[in-house]
Parts: C-alpha cells; sequence; structure tokens
C-alpha cells in the first residue's frame, strides 16, 4: 500500500516535471525575443522597405511575402489535402495498394524541409521554367504542408461515429450525400485546425523557400506570381548572418513579427475550432 | 400477398456461415418479429433486407430475397432506393448531433421530398406527429437531439425514417436502451405505425415479440428454426428448440 501511493507521487513527478522542461524553453525564447524587439516594433518597421543595406528601415515586403506564400500554399494544399484526406477515409479500401499509400505520407511528413526546397527547385523551378517565383514557392511549401493536412483530414473524417454513416445510408443517401451531410460537418472542426497548424508551421520554414522563391533583397512588392518576394523567415536569415553591425533590436523585432505571425495562424485555428465544437456536440 | 421472401438464402462473414438456408416470407402490414439468443443471426438476417451488410467488406451472400418482387440481389438493384424502401431503427437511439426540426429534414433534404420551406416545416411537423412527439417538442424544434430523453430520441429517429416515405420499417432492437414504460410506449407506436407500414422487429425479448408480433421466427445458430403466427409459436410450437427456447430452458 505504502509502496503504490510512493510510486504513485514519484510517476506524477516525473510527469510533471518533463512537461514543464519542454514548455521553459518556449516561454524562455518567447520572452527573449519579446524583451529584445519589442523596441524595434513601430508603424515605420511594419510598414517600410528596409534600407541603408538592410540595417534600417522596415520589413513591410517580407511580411507581404509571406502573407502571399501562406495563402498561395494553402489555396493549393487545403483542396488538395483535403479531398485527398476525404478518399483515404471513406473510399479507398484497406488493401496493398492503400497501405503503401499511408506509409508513404506518414514518410513524407518526415521527409526534411531542405530536401522539399530542392525537390521545388529542380521540378518547379528548373524543369518546369517557373523560375525562381512565387509560383515556385508555394508550389514546394503546399507539397511540404500536403501529409499533415491529409493525415488531419483523413483523422478528423475517421473520428466521426460510424453509426452516421449507417443512419444516413440506412435513410437512403448515397455514399456521397453521407459524406457530404452526414460526415463532413461533424469533422469539419478537426480538418481546419489541422490545415491551420500545419499553415502556421510552414509560414515559418526557410529551406523550402530558399531556392525556389525567396529574394535576398527586393524593396518593392511583386507584380505578378512569377516575381521574387522577400519572406520573413529567409530575411531573418539573411539580416543575422549577412549584414555585419546590425542592430540586435531589429533582427530580433523580425523574429517577433514572425512568431506573431505563425502563433496567430495558430490562435485563429484554436478559436475557429473553439467555435465549431460549440457548435456541434456528440 | 408476401412483401419480402427469402429464399435459400445463406450469408458468410469470410468463412463464418452465419446465415443457414433461411427461407421465410413476411406479410404485408404486419409486425413480424424475428426472436433467438445472441449471436443467432437475427440482427444479420434483418440488415440482409436492406442490404446493410454490404458496408462489411468480408460478406459473401447466397440466394435471393425478393422485395415487391424484385430480388434485391441482382445487379440491377438501386441499393439507394431500396434503403430509402426499406428503412431501418437501430439499437440504440442515434439522432445527429443536430437540432431536432434538423434531424428530421435531413432525410428529406437528401431526397428533396420538401421543395419549399413551408413544405419542410409541414413535413416535420407531420414526421413529429406520427410519432406522437409533436405535442412534447413543437417549442423545441430548435434544441440539439442530444438533449432529449432516450425515448424522445428514439421516436425521432422513427421520425426521421418515416419522413422519407418508406415501406418497411426494420427495427434491431429498438428497445433495448430504454426503460420498461418507454419500451411500452414505443410498442403501442408501432402497433399505430402497422396500419401504414410494413414492421420486421428483432428482439431479445420474448414478451416483447409476444405483445407485438403478428408472425414470429425463432432462429438458432444461423437457421430459422420455424417460422408461423405469433400465437401458435408461444403457445404451442411445433418444434422442440422453439419450445425450449420460450419456456427458457437456455438462451
Amino acid at each position: 500500500m505504502f509502496n503504490t501511493k510512493i510510486s504513485q507521487k514519484i510517476a506524477f513527478a516525473v510527469l510533471f516535471v518533463s512537461t514543464l522542461i519542454t514548455i521553459i524553453p518556449v516561454l524562455i525564447i518567447i520572452a527573449i525575443i519579446i524583451k529584445n524587439g519589442i523596441t524595434a516594433i513601430s508603424w515605420q518597421f511594419l510598414t517600410t522597405a528596409p534600407s541603408n543595406g538592410m540595417r534600417s528601415g522596415g520589413i513591410f515586403p517580407a511580411i507581404v511575402g509571406t502573407f502571399y506564400l501562406a495563402l498561395g500554399a494553402s489555396a493549393i494544399s487545403l483542396p488538395l489535402g483535403i479531398l485527398g484526406g476525404i478518399y483515404l477515409s471513406e473510399y479507398s479500401k484497406n488493401n496493398y495498394f492503400t497501405r503503401i499509400l499511408k506509409l508513404g505520407i506518414v514518410n513524407l511528413a518526415g521527409v526534411p524541409s531542405i530536401v522539399y526546397g530542392l525537390f521545388g527547385l529542380s521540378l518547379f523551378v528548373i524543369s518546369l521554367k517557373l523560375g525562381v517565383s512565387i509560383v515556385s514557392g508555394c508550389l514546394t511549401l503546399a507539397i511540404m504542408s500536403l501529409p499533415s493536412i491529409i493525415t488531419a483530414t483523413e483523422t478528423a473524417m475517421s473520428s466521426v461515429p460510424r453509426s452516421f454513416r449507417e443512419v444516413s445510408l440506412s435513410l437512403g443517401a448515397t455514399k456521397w450525400q453521407t459524406i457530404r451531410y452526414a460526415v463532413l460537418p461533424h469533422a469539419s472542426p478537426g480538418i481546419i485546425t489541422g490545415t491551420l497548424l500545419s499553415n502556421a508551421r510552414i509560414t515559418g520554414e526557410t529551406a523550402p523557400i530558399l531556392f525556389t522563391v525567396a529574394a535576398f533583397y527586393l524593396p518593392q512588392l511583386p507584380n505578378s506570381v512569377f516575381d521574387q518576394v522577400m519572406a520573413l523567415p529567409y530575411h531573418l536569415y539573411v539580416i543575422s548572418t549577412q549584414i555585419p553591425g546590425i542592430s540586435k533590436s531589429v533582427t530580433y523585432g523580425t523574429a517577433l513579427v514572425l512568431i506573431v505571425f505563425t502563433l496567430s495562424l495558430n490562435l485563429f485555428g484554436i478559436i475557429v475550432r473553439t467555435y465549431l465544437r460549440r457548435q456541434k456536440k456528440w | 400477398m408476401s412483401l419480402i421472401r427469402a429464399e435459400k438464402l445463406n450469408l458468410y462473414y469470410g468463412n463464418f456461415h452465419a446465415l443457414i438456408n433461411v427461407n421465410l416470407s413476411i406479410e404485408e402490414k404486419r409486425i413480424t418479429a424475428i426472436i433467438g439468443p445472441s449471436g443467432c443471426g437475427k440482427s444479420t438476417l434483418l440488415r440482409t433486407f436492406n442490404r446493410m451488410n454490404d458496408l462489411i467488406e468480408t460478406v459473401h451472400i447466397d440466394g435471393s430475397i425478393i422485395i415487391n418482387n424484385e430480388n434485391i440481389f441482382s445487379k440491377t438493384t438501386d441499393i439507394d432506393s431500396l434503403r430509402r424502401k426499406v428503412g431501418m431503427v437501430f439499437q440504440r437511439p442515434n439522432p445527429f448531433p443536430l437540432s431536432v426540426y434538423e434531424n428530421i429534414a435531413f432525410g428529406l433534404k437528401i431526397h428533396k421530398i420538401a421543395k419549399t420551406r413551408n413544405e419542410l416545416e409541414h413535413t416535420v411537423e407531420q414526421g413529429l406527429k406520427s410519432v406522437l412527439l409533436w405535442d412534447q417538442l413543437k417549442d423545441k424544434l430548435k434544441t440539439s437531439a442530444l438533449n432529449l430523453t432516450l425515448e424522445q430520441a428514439q421516436r425521432l429517429c422513427i421520425a426521421r425514417l418515416i419522413a422519407v416515405k418508406p415501406e418497411i420499417l426494420l427495427m434491431d432492437e429498438p428497445c433495448s436502451a430504454l426503460d420498461p414504460i418507454a419500451t411500452m410506449h414505443i410498442e403501442e407506436l408501432m402497433l399505430e405505425l402497422k396500419k401504414n407500414y410494413t414492421i420486421v422487429i428483432v428482439t431479445h425479448n420474448m414478451q416483447q415479440a409476444a405483445r407485438v408480433s403478428d408472425d414470429t421466427g425463432f432462429m438458432l445458430l444461423g437457421k430459422l428454426i420455424e417460422f408461423n403466427k405469433a400465437e401458435k409459436i408461444f403457445t404451442n410450437p411445433d418444434k422442440k428448440e422453439t419450445e425450449d427456447y420460450i419456456t427458457g430452458r437456455y438462451g
């Protein structure tokens, strides 16, 4: 009796400390970035282009670039990923081919982002002659986010109770009507959250955009999807490594904007999920 | 005239022979009960009538089921319209996590039965009236169906089904999740519905079969042992297995 009580206490303590250890670095990083970066943030910083060899001025083109990339990548990956996830969850038979496909998707999620970057370079930039451009960058980011969107969709669809499907079919609905009206509405909170989180992740990526879209210094905004853009993660990399004598607050300020950008996407995802969950419960 | 006729029906789950040479004939606008101990195949039999077993990949079926003079296993059968004609009420009340109104409107929208908003509202009202829920729920149409009592939820499921105008109602242990009073109410409802629908009910509860059914079939280990008028089955069955079961010797 005594021993089980003690081992329970030890187990709880270990679990608690592990949680703490995982959270503390994140908090420290955010605290340091805010402390060093907050002084750089101003209206001018957010709305003007870099000047003086990027040592002063703002980061407006990089913010716009990242915004375009996030938007463009979503426009490609959302429909593809969600439809693919629906197919895997509802239509695919449990056979050898499907298992290979699922294994492939899981493994794609684990491919290093630099590999996606090089893949984008060779396929979109060079072979398809799209050049170093927004469209190449969006396609590369979209491919990178597909595995997690597909997986999120499939999981959300599979977690809808089987009885919903049975009832719908037993009322004479076709399989597609069943998916459309009896499953999809109840899976949407999970799908939306999963896709938003995946988007938040890719907006912070540097490697996939390195060779496919990102410009070192481009003070004007793009005119077409075949132009290059600056992007926050790459800009941050450039000013921290390539520009000697840059003030610390500019780099930290840029990092702060990037973090706020991705965290607000996350936050948006969580708000949408909470709202949708409140609408539908089972 | 018989509405449903099963001939030499055999069903396999993979290698398991779950229905063995079942022959039966179900009459129109009567209540037919299928009774038998757990695992005897009664739910499986019920689910062949609207081909719900098709959802299981390993199922293999031989023989035929004729509904309205049409073999439902024929290649030309439209499964969706078959399921609309042969509706099903499940063991656990399973309303969608939507409002009362939306639950009934679901089938109406799927089949485009009600074209205008007025028609839709009228049909929902008719549906709720036919299961005697209208007076209780007319002011709660917008509340979630998950807040209903089990009995109300099961009635709602029946209303949702009736709204798509089926001919046959399959009921798979519809009262097993309900208390005795709710069970009594659902049984009364079944007797009311019998005027317009053909009902096939699978039940664990022999007394229930005796109370509501006109015809009763007794199943054991995948075989239909005996099928006859209910009073005959419950008072003077032909087969020894049937007698042993209804007198409580096993099951």
